[in-house]
Order: structure tokens, then sequence, then C-alpha cells
């Protein structure tokens, strides 16, 4: 990153974000800056910390300690401009089982105050997009899985958020419901979408533009995959991710604090 | 225009407009629309909004009866006189007692009250009519089942009034016998009106007072589990990551819920008029508005048990907590002025205990607000106190 980041519009920039939750510290230190229109990877094992840091970016928990500017929004002084601007999924889907998918499409538009004219042409360009058309009628009980991740989509960039924000988003999906949504979110990126994405799958973090590696707690590496792996001289992410825990795993900060 | 140049111009206005702060009329209507179609579709919470004050209105409306008469008695004639028939038709007249079963004997008499067949027995000594004939004093034994003081309390009553009745006729008859004057008035004649409920049916009393028993239950119950069920199916995380501000969502969550609550007090009036022909006396435009009051007020304890609880179970058990002290404590069944201090003020807490009063002021008595402002004032403070606290609470759950 460096000197050169100053002429690149960034989408996230935080320093030293960190999260206490009494005396447990969940997140600490974290640093990075993302920019804008680039796919960035979320990795780490479960209970790292990659949803508390997310929801931090989210506006909807406030850190404990450093600075965060999301889409130029201060975590701190402006949460809600921050919501109004992001889209966010998470791998539950939280959709409204009892509704059909034009519903909570419909629902989804209006919480995002979309209106008039300009909620039916964000509508129509959202369906139209990730070819909900056939579904619209549909209860969302009644979808797959992997229909449910795409109606939750819809309902995540129906607003055009500039930042979209997905917490596991193919946790649990088959694959080729995986391999359509990931296109679909390389063509939102390709549009200039930032995206924000955490992932336990490897070949997921393979494409994104940066990876961030999340352990115990602290962001531990940070970069472009291809930079990461020849850095540490992996031959591929698998190997690098166990490399990181093992390494890791022997000095966990939160346990040594006194260090 | 082209459609192209329609959608360009659109991104800039949706761009521009940035609708954050304050209350915003697009976001209220999408929940609201939200929550009326979630409702028209969860047809067991309908059923149960309409339903229930039905069933619980006939259940409370006949079990909760307080009227006692017609106690089932047991007669030992050992006289088999005019004058033991006469006394036994007097008790029979008084429609407190049925004594319609003679026995013979103490054992007898026993078994009966002991299978509970009979609550009182008359015991008629066999010298009661000669007695009588000859001027002397009688002595008619009376036994009480005192297990259920109310009833007790009745028979007794009843008893004696009946007693000292036939004494006066008889002791005026046995002066006339002696030539010591014609119709010999009573010292004191005691005149008494019953106001309000002149034939002290006890439906009268409890049906107002339980349609706002019912209301409260179902009411809280529905919405406390209407935001509940957001956070057990976890769509409130997805909500808290979205711009909706906590009194937009609270109020369109509330509104369907007072069309539903005012459906269920429609039905539960109804029955009570059509049905227990309870009708009541003052303003009706009064009684629908402190209605409405009160059932904004349940809404809004609604809600605050939803921002406590984070199960539907959760909910459920709370709102059975403030149930059951509502059916004891508000002046429901049991008088509050005659409770302890402690429990007095514990009645005092419960919203219920002043629409009680509001709605048995405009049901027996006819009076309005001259007469219930205080009642009324108390439920508005607790709509704003509850609200307000829900509201705080609902805020710290976003964090």
């Amino acid at each position: 990153m460096g000197g050169k980041v100053k002429a690149v519009e960034l989408a996230i920039q935080c320093r030293g974000l960190g999260k206490r939750f009494g005396k447990y510290t969940a997140v600490q230190n974290v640093s990075f800056d993302l920019p804008a229109g680039t796919i960035m990877g979320f990795v780490g094992p479960n209970g790292a910390g990659k949803t508390t840091t997310i929801r931090m970016l989210c506006g909807v928990s406030i850190p404990s300690e450093g600075t965060a500017q999301v889409l130029g929004y201060d975590v701190y002084k402006q949460p809600e401009e921050i919501k109004q601007h992001i889209g966010y999924m998470t791998q539950k889907f939280s959709l409204y089982d009892d509704l059909t998918v034009e519903e909570n499409i419909d629902f989804y538009g209006g919480i995002y105050n979309l209106s008039g004219e300009t909620a039916a042409n964000d509508k129509a360009r959202t369906v139209a997009r990730i070819n909900l058309a056939e579904r619209m009628d549909q209860l969302v009980a009644s979808l797959s899985g992997g229909w449910k991740q795409r109606v939750a989509l819809a309902c995540a960039i129906l607003h055009g958020p500039k930042l979209l924000v997905l917490d596991e988003p193919t946790a649990g999906v088959d694959p080729v419901s995986r391999r359509v949504f990931w296109q679909i979110i390389r063509q939102l990126a390709k549009e200039g979408m930032t995206v924000l994405v955490s992932t336990h799958y490897m070949d997921e973090a393979e494409t994104c533009d940066y990876l961030g590696f999340i352990f115990y707690g602290q962001l531990i590496a940070f970069g472009p995959p291809a930079e990461m792996k020849a850095r540490e001289q992996k031959a591929t992410l698998d190997d690098l991710f166990v490399y990181f825990v093992e390494r890791e795993a022997v000095d966990d900060p939160r346990n040594q604090r006194g260090r | 225009m082209t459609p192209g140049i329609n959608e360009g111009a659109d991104r800039t206005t949706q761009e521009r407009m940035v609708p954050v702060a304050g209350f915003s009329w697009t976001r209220f209507m999408a929940v609201l629309k939200k929550e009326f179609i979630q409702t028209k579709r969860d047809v067991p919470s309908v059923i149960m909004a309409v339903v229930m004050p039905v069933v619980m209105l006939l259940l409370f409306g006949y079990a909760v009866n307080t009227d006692v008469d017609h106690i089932p008695m047991v007669v030992w004639d050992q006289s088999m006189t005019a004058d033991s028939r006469e006394v036994v038709q007097a008790l029979r007249n008084s429609t407190y007692l049925d004594p319609d079963q003679y026995v013979q004997g103490y054992g007898e008499i026993e078994d009966a009250m002991n299978s509970a067949k009979a609550r009182a027995a008359l015991i008629i000594p066999p010298d009661y009519g000669k007695a009588i004939q000859g001027g002397d004093t009688a002595t008619l034994q009376v036994f009480v089942d005192g297990a259920d003081p109310t009833t007790a309390r009745a028979a007794l009553s009843a008893v004696q009034a009946v007693g000292t009745e036939r004494a006066w006729q008889l002791q005026s008859e046995r002066m006339n016998l002696q030539g010591l004057g014609g119709a010999i008035g009573r010292p004191i004649e005691v005149e008494t009106r019953v106001w309000y409920n002149p034939e002290m049916k006890s439906t009268l009393f409890n049906i107002p007072a339980l349609i706002g028993l019912i209301l409260q239950n179902v009411i809280a119950l529905l919405t406390a589990f209407s935001l509940v069920r957001e956070k057990e199916r976890g769509t409130m995380e997805q909500l808290v990551v979205t711009p909706i501000r906590p009194v937009e969502l609270l109020l369109g969550k509330l509104v369907p819920f007072v069309g539903i609550g005012f459906v269920a007090f429609a039905v539960a009036l109804l029955m009570a008029i059509f049905w227990f022909d309870v009708v009541p006396q003052g303003s009706w435009v009064l009684l629908i508005l402190l209605s409405i009051l009160f059932l904004v007020t349940i809404l809004a304890i609604g809600l605050l048990i939803s921002t406590i609880a984070s199960t539907q179970i959760q909910a459920m058990q709370m709102t059975v907590l403030l149930v059951l002290p509502s059916i004891l404590l508000s002046g429901f069944i049991f008088p509050r002025e005659t409770m302890p201090l402690f429990l007095q003020a514990l009645g005092g807490m419960i919203p219920l205990t002043y629409y009680i009063t509001i709605m048995r002021g405009i049901f027996l008595k006819g009076v309005g607000l001259e007469y219930l402002w205080q009642d009324t004032l108390i439920l508005l403070v607790f709509l704003v106190g509850i609200l307000t606290l829900a509201m705080k609470k609902f805020k710290k759950n976003l964090d």
C-alpha cells in the first residue's frame, strides 16, 4: 500500500480498530485501506473476529478503539449514513419466509427509502440482473437455499450500495449456486461496487483483489492473494491458511497480553 | 425521454437525497405494509384475536359468577306440622336456599354435608309446632358449610333474614290475639336502595372488567410475539444494518395491532351487549376513546416485553407474569379497598386497574370524564412511560 494509496479513492480506511466485550478483546489493532471498486476477502477461523470487524465497519457495533471511515463516513459519528450506502447480507439470508420474493424486495426497497419511480426502476434492474422474474410470486419459505441466497442478495443491492458487505454468503449453498453467485458479485465489482466478503472457501478467496487474514482478533496479513503467497512462499492459499493458523496458534496475543 | 436517460436521472436523485436523519414516511409505510401482509397470512393469530375474546368472555362470564343463590339444603323436620312446613317454604321463597331434600337424623345430615350434596342443613325440633302454637320460644337449628366463606355468608344471612321475618310476623299475630292493638309497626324500618346494579347481578360488574382483561391478554401477547419473531428468525439482525429508525419500526409494528386490538374489543363489546345484556349506560364516544387509550398502552407493554425477551417462549412467560397478578390485584374479582396497602400499591402499577374503574364507571354508573379524569390521566402517564422505556430498550438492542 503505502504512498500511492492517496491517489485512489478508498472505500474503507481503518486504523487500530478494536472491540472489547468487557475484559474480552474480540478484535484489536485492525488497520487496512481498501480501494473502491475492489473485492476484499476476509478469511480466518471461526471466532477469529471477522463478524465483529464487519459489524463495526457497518456502523452497527461501536468500536472500543481506533478509527474507521467507510465510504468517507465516520463509524462513530455517521453510522446511519453508512447503513444507507452499504448493502449487507449474512449466511442466514434474513428474509421473511411468509412473504413472497417480490414482497421481500419491496419491503427492503422501502426500508432503504426508495419510493415511486426510483423504487420501480431499481426493482426492475435488480430482478433482471439476478434473474428473479419467474420467482417473484413464490413464498420465500418454498425456495431452495441457492434461491434464498439470490433473493437476499437482491434485497442487499436493491438501493445501489457503493459497498456490499457479505458475511459468509455462500456457507451451505450448493456449488452451482455458489458459482452463479460469484459471477454476479464480480460483475457488480466491475461496475464499481466495492465488495467485502468473509468466506471459508479458499477458491473464493483466491479470486479476490485483496485478502485479509484475521486470527485471534488481529489482522495478521493484508494484500493481494498472489503477493501474500509469494511473501510466505506457499503454493496455494490452503497452505498459507494452514501455515498462518499453526504459526499464530502458538502465540495467541489475547492469551499472553502481558508479553 | 428515453429509458436510458431516465435511469441515469434516477441514479443521481437517489444519490442526492440522503434521507437518513429524521422520520421517513417511506420506511414506516414499508414496515406497515409488511406487517399487514404477515398478519393476514398468520391465520392462527387472527383467529386468536377474534375467537379468544369470545371464548374467554363466555368462560369468565359464567365461571366468575359471585352470585350465590339456590344453595342446596337438607331439612330434618322432626315436627312435621303446618308451622314447620311454613318455615321451609319461606326459606325456599327467598331463592337463596333450596331446602328440597328431607333427611332423618344427624348421620344423614353429616353424609349430605360431607359429600357436598348440601351446603346447609336445617333441623326443626319435634316441639316446634307446639311451641309456636303455645306462644313459647321455638328454636331452629341451622348448620352451614363454612368451607367456602362466600356461600356460607349468603346462607347464614338468608336463614337469619327469614327467621327474623317469621319471628316478627308471629309476634304481631300473638299481640293481636292478646288484643294489644292492631297492626304493630316495627320500631325501625330500614329502606334500602341499591344503586347502579339494582339486581346485584355479578355479570353487570364482571363483564366490563372482563373486556379489559381480555384485551390485555390477547393484545400484549400478540404484540410481544411480533417483534420477538424477528429476533428468532434473524431478520432483526438484518434490520439493524439498514437505515430504519427504531420509531419507524416500532410504529409500523404497532399500528396493525391497534387494528387487531380494536376488532377484539368490538367483538367483546358486542358479546357483552347482545349475549350478556350488559349495556353501557354512559357515553359511547368516551368508552371507545378510552378503550383505544388502554389498547395502545397494552401494545406498549407488549413492545416492552418484546424488547426484553429474545424468544417467543420467554415473551409468553413474561406475559403470564403480567396476566396473573392483574387478575388478582386489579379489582377484577376482589375489591382493592380491602387489600393490604402493599397489594393495593402493587395493583396500582397495573394499567388494567384503571381501565377497569373506567369501564365500570361508564358501563354501570354512566359517568363521564368529570369522574374518570384521574384514571384517564394515570393511563396516559403509563402509556408515555412504557413507550419511552420500550424505545430506549430497543435502541440499546440495536447496538
